[in-house]
C-alpha cells in the first residue's frame, strides 16, 4: 500500500489534551485539504476518550485513542513503540508533532526506527503540489536564515512544529468523524527500562515562556536585580510571562528557564516587549518570529528597533513605570 | 565504565558574519568552537568520574579534520581521550545520517558493544543545527533508553536517575544502563582547561575513524544516507515597519503605545 493521509501526534499533559494538539490539527487540515487526503490524529495516554470528539470537531477525520495505564506519562521508548505501530498500520504520508520537550524527544526515535527524515522546529509547512511533497520551513543558523527542507523518497515525511506558530480551528460541533480506540501492545520483554519516578510541577513559574501569549523580557539595561523587578511588574500588569537575555541570566537576576535566544528558549508569542535589550543576533534568534514586538531602549540605534513594530527611545526607568501606571489607571477606570 | 561524550564543532556565533547577497554564513575555520552545551555534557561526565575510580571519559566528534580541535580542547578540560570520525563519505549528513556513525563509534569505544556500565552524554542541541535530534536518534540505534533535557544525573548500580526539565516542571526518571542523556545548560558550570590537561592534549594522539573503520556502508551516512534535502535557503524579512517615538515629558510615547496595543487587540 502507498502512504496516504496526514497524521497528527496529539499531546496530553497530566491527563488533559494540550492545546498544541489543536494547532497541529489546523496545520494538518490545511495540508490534507491541499493533498486531497484524510487527516487523522492520535493521542496516547490513559482515560482520554472524552477528548476524541473535540479532536474531530477541530478538524480530524479520524481520532485514534491509544489507551493504557502504561501511557499515562510520556516515556520515550514506550510512546515510540505505540506510534511506530500505528504508522506502520495507517501508513500516513505526512506525520506532524509538536516541537515540545515531548515531540522533540519522541519524533527522533520514531524517525530512526522508520529510517525516515525529520525536520525540527518548523514554522512553515506547505505542499509542493507538482511533486506532492511536504515543504518544511524552519529557522536555521541562529535564525539568520530560513531553510526549506523536503523528504523526497523516504516515508512518512515528518516534522515537529513550533508551538504557537498556528492558530487552532474553532470547534465545529457539526463535524463528524471516526473514533478508534486502540490497545497498547506491550513490547516483548527487554532488559532496557525507563521509569517515571515522580513529576514535580514548577510552582514558581506561573506561565512558561513557551506557552505564553505575551512575554515581557528584560536585558542588562535594567542595571540590577532590583531594577529587573520593573520587568516583572509590567509582566504582571499584562498577564505575561517573564523573559530575559543571557546576560541577565548569567548575572543571576532570573533562572535559565526564562532565557530567550540561541542558547535559551525560542518563542513566538503574540506580543513580545523587550526592555533594555540591545538585540544581538543571539537574542533575536529566539524571539524575532513574535507576532508583534515592542521595544524600549535609550539608544535609538539599538538593533532591537530593527525588528520592532513599536519602539520608544528613552530611559526605561521613566518609560516603564509610566506604562504600568497608565495600564493600572485604565483598569481602575474599566472597573468603575 | 565508559562515558562517551558526543561533541560537535560549531561556528563561534559571537562573530558570525552574513553574506548579505547570498544570505549564507561566512565561516572561517578559526572561529569554530565546541558546541556550548557539549561543554556541559563533558563537565557532567567529569563530575561522574570524580565520584568513581573506574571511569574513562571519551570525546567523540564527527566532522572535517579541523574538528580534532574540539577533542583536544575536551582533553585539556579533563577528558581521557578523543576519537574523530572523519571521512568524505560523512559530508552532507542530516541528523539521521549523523546518528548512525556516532552510535557505531560509541559501540566501538565501549569495547565492541555498549554495556550495562556505559553512558553516552550529548548536548540537548547544537547551536548551528539546533535540532536536538541526534541524541535521541543515537539512543535508538544503540537500542538503549534516552532522557532529554537532563539537568541532574545520579549514576547507580546498573541504572541512572535523572531530572528532566519539561515545560511545566521537571520529571525524575530512572533508566537502566546503558543509556543516552542529553543535557541542558542548568546542569553545571563547565570548567576550564587545566595546565595538566593542556599538556596531555598536546601529547595525546587522536585516532581518526573512517566509514570503513566503522564498518558502515556509504548508503548509511553522508548525503546518500540522508532522507532529507535542503531545497532552499533564504533570508527572512524581519525588518518591520517600525513606529518609533522618543520619550519626553508629555506622555505622548506611552499614550501611543497603549493605543497601538489596543489597535492590535493586545491588551
Ligand atoms: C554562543 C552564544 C549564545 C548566546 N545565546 C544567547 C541567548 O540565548 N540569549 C541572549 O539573550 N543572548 C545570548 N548570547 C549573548 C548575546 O551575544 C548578548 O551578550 C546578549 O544578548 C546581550 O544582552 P542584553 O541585551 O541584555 O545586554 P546589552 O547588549 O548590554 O544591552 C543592554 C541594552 O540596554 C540599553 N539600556 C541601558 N540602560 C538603559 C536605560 N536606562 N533605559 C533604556 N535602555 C537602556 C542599552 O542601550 C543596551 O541596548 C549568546 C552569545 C553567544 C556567543
Ligand atoms: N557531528 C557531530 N559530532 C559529534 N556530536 C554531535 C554531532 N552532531 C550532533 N552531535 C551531538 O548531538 C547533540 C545535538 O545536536 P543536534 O541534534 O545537531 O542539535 C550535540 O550537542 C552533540 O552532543
Amino acid at each position: 500500500m502507498d502512504y496516504e493521509g496526514v497524521l497528527v501526534i496529539g499531546e496530553q499533559r497530566g491527563g488533559r489534551v494540550h492545546s498544541v494538539t489543536f494547532e497541529l490539527l489546523a496545520r494538518g487540515r490545511a495540508l490534507a485539504d491541499k493533498l486531497g487526503v484524510k487527516l487523522s490524529c492520535v493521542i496516547l495516554g490513559h482515560g482520554l476518550q472524552q477528548y476524541a470528539q473535540e479532536i474531530v470537531q477541530r478538524g480530524a477525520d479520524t481520532a485514534y485513542v491509544i489507551d493504557d495505564p502504561a501511557l499515562e506519562w510520556f516515556l520515550p521508548r514506550t510512546y515510540c513503540n505505540a506510534v511506530v505501530e500505528l504508522i506502520e498500520e495507517a501508513k500516513p504520508e505526512v506525520v506532524l508533532a509538536a516541537a515540545t520537550t515531548t515531540g522533540r524527544t519522541l519524533m527522533p526515535l520514531v524517525a530512526a526506527r522508520l529510517m525516515t527524515g525529520l525536520t525540527a522546529d518548523c514554522t512553515g509547512l506547505d505542499i509542493d503540489e507538482k511533486e506532492r511533497l511536504l515543504l518544511q520551513t524552519r529557522p536555521a543558523i541562529g535564525g539568520n536564515v530560513m531553510a526549506t527542507i523536503k523528504t523526497p523518497v523516504a516515508r512518512p515525511q515528518m516534522a515537529t512544529v513550533r508551538p504557537k506558530s498556528a492558530r487552532p480551528l474553532p470547534a465545529d460541533p457539526g463535524r463528524r468523524g471516526e473514533v478508534v480506540v486502540k490497545a497498547y501492545k506491550r513490547e516483548a520483554a527487554s532488559s532496557a527500562s525507563e521509569k517515571m519516578l515522580e513529576f514535580v510541577a514548577d510552582a514558581t513559574q506561573e506561565v512558561s515562556v513557551q506557552d505564553a501569549e505575551v512575554i515581557v523580557a528584560g536585558g542588562k539595561g535594567l542595571k540590577t536585580r532590583d531594577g529587573f523587578k520593573l520587568v516583572e511588574d509590567l509582566a504582571r500588569e499584562l498577564g505575561a510571562a517573564v523573559g530575559a537575555t543571557r546576560d541577565v541570566v548569567d548575572l543571576g537576576w532570573i533562572g535559565y528557564s526564562h532565557q530567550i535566544g540561541l542558547s535559551g528558549k525560542t518563542v513566538s508569542p503574540k506580543l513580545y516587549v523587550a526592555i533594555g535589550i540591545s538585540g544581538t543576533i543571539q537574542h533575536l534568534a529566539g524571539m524575532q518570529t513574535a507576532e508583534t514586538i515592542v521595544a524600549i531602549n535609550r539608544d535609538k540605534d539599538a538593533q532591537i528597533f530593527k525588528v520592532a513594530d513599536f519602539g520608544i527611545v528613552g530611559d526605561l526607568f521613566q518609560v516603564v513605570p509610566e506604562i504600568i501606571e497608565k495600564l493600572q489607571r485604565a483598569k481602575a477606570h474599566k472597573a468603575l | 565504565m565508559h562515558i562517551v561524550v558526543l561533541m560537535k564543532q560549531v561556528p563561534g556565533t559571537s562573530n558570525v558574519k552574513m553574506d548579505e547577497n547570498t544570505g549564507t554564513m561566512i565561516r572561517t575555520e578559526h572561529e569554530n568552537v565546541m558546541n556550548p552545551l557539549d561543554e556541559n555534557a563533558l563537565e557532567a561526565a567529569l563530575e561522574i568520574r570524580r565520584l568513581r575510580d573506574d571511569v574513562s571519559v571519551v570525546g567523540v566528534s564527527m566532522g572535517p579534520p579541523p574538528a580534532k580541535r574540539v577533542l583536544e580542547e575536551a582533553i585539556a578540560m579533563g577528558a581521557d581521550s578523543g576519537v574523530l570520525l572523519s571521512d568524505r563519505g560523512f559530508s552532507g549528513s542530516d541528523t539521521l545520517a549523523t546518528a548512525i556513525p556516532l552510535a557505531r563509534a560509541a559501540q566501538v569505544i565501549c569495547g565492541g558493544r555498549i554495556g550495562p556500565d556505559d553512558l553516552v552524554l550529548c548536548g540537548e542541541r547544537a547551536t548551528d543545527g539546533e535540532t536536538g535530534q541526534v541524541g535521541p536518534m543515537v539512543s535508538s540505534f544503540l537500542g538503549v533508553p534516552v532522557a532529554t533535557y537532563v539537568r541532574s544525573i545520579h549514576v547507580g548500580d546498573g541504572y541512572v536517575d535523572v531530572e528532566r526539565v519539561v515545560e511545566d516542571g521537571f520529571e525524575r526518571l530512572r533508566l537502566s544502563l546503558p543509556a543516552v542523556l542529553t543535557v541542558v545548560k542548568d546542569i553545571n558550570q563547565p570548567g576550564f582547561p587545566t595546565l595538566d590537561g593542556k599538556i596531555a592534549a598536546r601529547s595525546v594522539k587522536i585516532p581518526v575513524l573512517t566509514l570503513k573503520d566503522l564498518g558502515l556502508s556509504p548508503d548509511h551516512t553522508g548525503l546518500h544516507g540522508s532522507p532529507t534535502r535542503v531545497v532552499r535557503v533564504f533570508r527572512p524579512k524581519f525588518s518591520r515597519d517600525t513606529v518609533l517615538y522618543t520619550q519626553d515629558n508629555s506622555g505622548t510615547a506611552t499614550d501611543n503605545l497603549l493605543k497601538f496595543l489596543d489597535s492590535r487587540g493586545l491588551r
